[in-house]
């Protein structure tokens, strides 16, 4: 990736993701508080928020995905037992150390016991912010969960327009739907590209470019993508003998981006993945005509990602998004990289596991924390997983 | 590297005392393992479900016997089977990260699913998947239903993150119950639904309901008859399982409520494995669940301190009656769904601070103890900051200890030891500083 950066384009879309994901202070987004009066920002957290809503009501959405490996944590740990994962305990860094200061609320996802008891401890450790635990239906009938996720979603509209002292209009929401549809677009554009050329659009590029896209108003982001995309195409870069995997189980909690770069480093083109779903969760263009909360409802019942914190109705149905995500793909392996301590993942990993084996797709499996030191080991097994796709594949 | 669980040798074991009721309490889960494994002669149908937000009125509306996994690793938990099962499902690639009653439950179904009758525990014909307070049954379930291929329904119940049950939630799970749970239920039974049936049981229930309330209650008195804890998951054992809703849970806690009336006027405290408990030196609440693999050595830490538990969180997972709630026969599907929505662990943070809170003061107990369990992130996550919230408010000191489940591994009888006579100086520190300022 290095060579390939000397003042190209890409070079330039690069650093400035870099940069956005470096910043544990947020800059970008405080700027863009302070740009206007009364702009106001809200956070969320993985897995998945319908940004559309606080788009909507005029303010920015805000990805709050933990601390990574450079914030040390000091009073994080003091909330926390050892055998509990390290996004919580980062995340509460970031508040209690004031790098959250600005922002005016708070969404904390249906994802684990964890984030969900979070979302308890920051009504009671900032009052002042407006939290709501934000839960989705695991029934996945129109009548039903549907139902049920419309009137969910109604509050949060409600909320956010009082938040913001106006109520939102639907107009104005399917003006946002509009927009995060372009971006969920180029999103999928920058996947498929990279499953054909996954040479010319490394991995940890690919990272960068999707995680600016939870600090920067959804606009600019898809002007970045849109960028990236092309610069990323007419850019010949080397191309190296390695295998194809998936990558798996970093949904929550983010591996460092030396992991990412490792896999790619010790032979493993990185060809699909679930990292920052939240940027493509809705797989499909939600309409804009209609009732814009009935829409996204439908979208998020009949066409959305699967995953661990999902139930699969469907016991043939269970893991095969993952086979067909390889077939997609054309990728010739799935490594599981799962956060330590981190239920949904490292429960759902055998299951997957089963289906993987009868579909006779290898895989290797290891955890990680958010702030992993150490990557020999990773590149190590990660090495040997590619000489062996490489040698005993297709015999 | 493997790794060997070896129990040592006990010495040969006092007669453990018991109470009538825990007699009684043992007969009543002793028939009902009984009648779990004679099914596939009797042609009884199996529902597996889980304890917080089990509906046992409902599928006995279908003539359907329950199953509990929790209860099942419970058991294995304290016959010491439990540490095997662990390290069986840990083998075939389940993580030692998560959580043991899940382990517990998968490598006791690799080594012959033997029910504790020592029979073997007959293929549940339906997964009721009560989603309900915790994360990990919608996996553990998602887990059984590969192994068993039965099918699963589920049953999802929002959380109060909010702190307040809405219109929304009921109706959600009203519309759940109506569409989904009741239509495959009668399917999968052969049994029509008869509402009326509901009703009954339900009636039934919130009487057995009234008569646990009044044993838990009961130790607000001081010296406390019961100990809310270690003697109150006895307690809670029929009404959290198989019993709700029956004539025998009624006459259960009937039983119970005269007995510990008894143990009142007499001035007695609880009973204890070793009988009578001595002078009650110090009263306790107690956050989270137990352990299961030293139960009777954890329970004795306490009682050889004088130490007894009058109010405990664990003893409302599988339901929440002390603030009023009672199964209501009037409204059959919403009074299901506003006890599932209540159960302690599908209550937010600040809820449960409230409760302990209040248990703290009403129970005029010494403190908070914490029993912070590896395995279940629903309870553990946030226990240091509700420790320290409850410290603040009540102005008694509060302390942590860590245990597991059902992992042996988990179980340091010195660390816990140690700390607990390090808390039980600290009350009494407390109290002189008291008595000095007075």
């Amino acid at each position: 990736m290095e060579a390939s950066l000397n003042g190209s384009k890409t070079a330039t879309i690069v650093a400035r993701a870099q940069a956005l994901f470096d910043d544990l202070s947020f800059a970008s987004a405080r700027e863009w508080k302070a740009a206007a009066p009364g702009r106001k920002v809200v956070g969320y957290m993985p897995i998945y928020v319908p940004r559309e809503i606080i788009h909507a009501a005029g303010m920015l959405p805000l990805g709050i995905v933990g601390g990574g490996d450079q914030l040390e944590v000091i009073h994080g740990d003091a909330y926390y037992q050892s055998y509990i994962c390290r996004i919580p305990r980062s995340t509460i860094e970031l508040g209690v150390s004031g790098r959250l200061d600005f922002v005016d609320g708070m969404l904390f996802p249906s994802i684990c016991d964890v984030i969900r008891n979070l979302s308890g401890m920051w009504k009671m450790m900032f009052p002042n912010v407006y939290v709501r635990y934000f839960d989705v239906p695991q029934n996945y009938r129109d009548d039903i969960g549907g139902n049920y996720y419309v009137n969910e979603l109604t509050e949060l509209m409600h909320h956010l327009g009082e938040l913001r002292g106006q109520p939102i209009t639907d107009d104005e929401l399917r003006h946002s739907i509009a927009g995060y549809n372009e971006n969920r677009r180029l999103v999928r554009e920058l996947y498929s590209f990279r499953a054909q050329r996954p040479w010319q659009a490394p991995a940890a590029e690919v990272y960068l470019a999707l995680r600016a896209g939870l600090v920067l108003p959804v606009e600019q982001h898809t002007e970045m993508l849109r960028d990236y995309l092309a610069a990323a195409a007419s850019e010949e870069r080397p191309r190296r003998d390695n295998c194809r995997i998936v990558l798996t189980g970093v949904f929550c909690e983010q591996p460092p981006l030396n992991l990412i770069k490792s896999l790619e480093l010790a032979g493993c083109y990185v060809v699909d993945d679930d990292l920052l779903l939240v940027t493509r969760w809705l797989t499909a263009d939600v309409p804009t005509e209609g009732n814009p909360l009935h829409n996204l409802a439908l979208a998020f019942l009949h066409q959305s990602e699967s995953t661990a914190a999902k139930y699969e109705p469907n016991l043939k149905e269970k893991g095969q998004h993952l086979v067909r995500a390889v077939r997609r793909s054309g990728a010739e392996g799935v490594i599981f990289a799962c956060p330590s301590f981190c239920d949904p993942a490292l429960l759902e990993r055998p299951m997957l596991q089963h289906v993987l084996k009868d579909a006779d797709i290898p895989y290797i499996a290891f955890k990680y924390a958010e702030n992993s030191g150490q990557m020999q080991p990773i590149r190590e097994q990660a090495g040997t997983f590619a000489d062996s796709i490489k040698l005993w594949s297709g015999t | 590297m493997t790794t060997t669980i070896v129990t040592p040798k006990a010495a040969p074991a006092k007669e453990v005392e018991k109470d009538a009721s825990m007699v009684k309490q043992k007969e009543m889960m002793a028939a009902h393992y009984d009648r779990l494994t004679s099914a596939p002669q009797t042609g009884e149908k199996v529902v597996s479900t889980f304890v917080p937000g089990n509906l046992n009125e409902l599928t006995m509306c279908f003539g359907l016997l329950n199953n509990l996994p929790e209860v099942n690793a419970i058991q294995n938990g304290l016959r010491r089977t439990s540490g095997a099962f662990v390290l069986e499902a840990e083998k075939i690639g389940h993580s030692e990260d998560v959580c043991t009653y899940v382990k517990s439950d998968i490598g006791m179904m690799a080594k012959g699913n033997i029910a504790p009758n020592g029979k073997r525990f007959p293929d549940p014909d339906v997964l009721l998947l009560s989603y309900t307070g915790c994360f990990t049954f919608m996996k553990w379930f998602e887990l059984l239903r590969e192994q068993y291929k039965c099918e699963t329904i589920m049953l999802h119940t929002p959380y109060m993150g909010d702190g307040k049950i809405t219109p929304n939630m009921i109706e959600y799970m009203v519309k759940q119950l109506k569409d989904e749970v009741i239509p495959t239920l009668e399917r999968i039974s052969g049994v029509k639904f008869d509402i009326d049936r509901l009703r009954e049981y339900l009636k039934k229930s919130a009487t057995a309901e009234d008569d646990l309330v009044h044993v838990l209650q009961s130790a607000k008195r001081k010296p406390s008859p019961i100990d809310a804890y270690f003697g109150g998951i006895y307690y809670i054992g029929p009404i959290f399982g198989a019993f709700r809703g029956t004539d025998d849970a009624i006459d259960y806690y009937r039983f119970l409520r005269e007995e510990v009336e008894a143990r009142l006027a007499a001035g007695k405290g609880p009973v204890t494995p070793d009988g009578d408990m001595g002078k009650e030196k110090y009263r306790l609440v107690v956050e989270g669940p137990p352990n299961y693999t030293n139960f009777r050595q954890f329970w004795k830490m306490f009682y050889d301190e004088g130490a007894v538990v009058v109010a405990s969180s664990y003893t409302k997972v599988g339901g929440v009656y002390d603030f009023g709630f009672r199964h209501d026969p009037e409204k059959p599907l919403e009074t299901l769904a506003e006890y599932c929505l209540g159960v302690y662990t599908n209550r937010s943070l600040p809820m449960r601070i409230d409760m302990l809170t209040n248990y703290v003061n009403d129970y005029d107990a010494d403190g908070l103890l914490i029993n912070s369990i590896k395995s279940c992130n629903s309870f553990s996550a946030g226990q240091l900051l509700i420790m320290r919230e409850v410290e603040k408010r009540t102005g008694k000191p509060a302390a942590f200890v860590e245990s597991d489940l059902v992992d042996p591994r988990y179980f340091s009888a010195a660390n816990i030891k140690n700390r607990l006579e390090s808390y039980f100086q600290m009350i009494e520190q407390k109290r002189a500083a008291t008595r000095a300022a007075a």
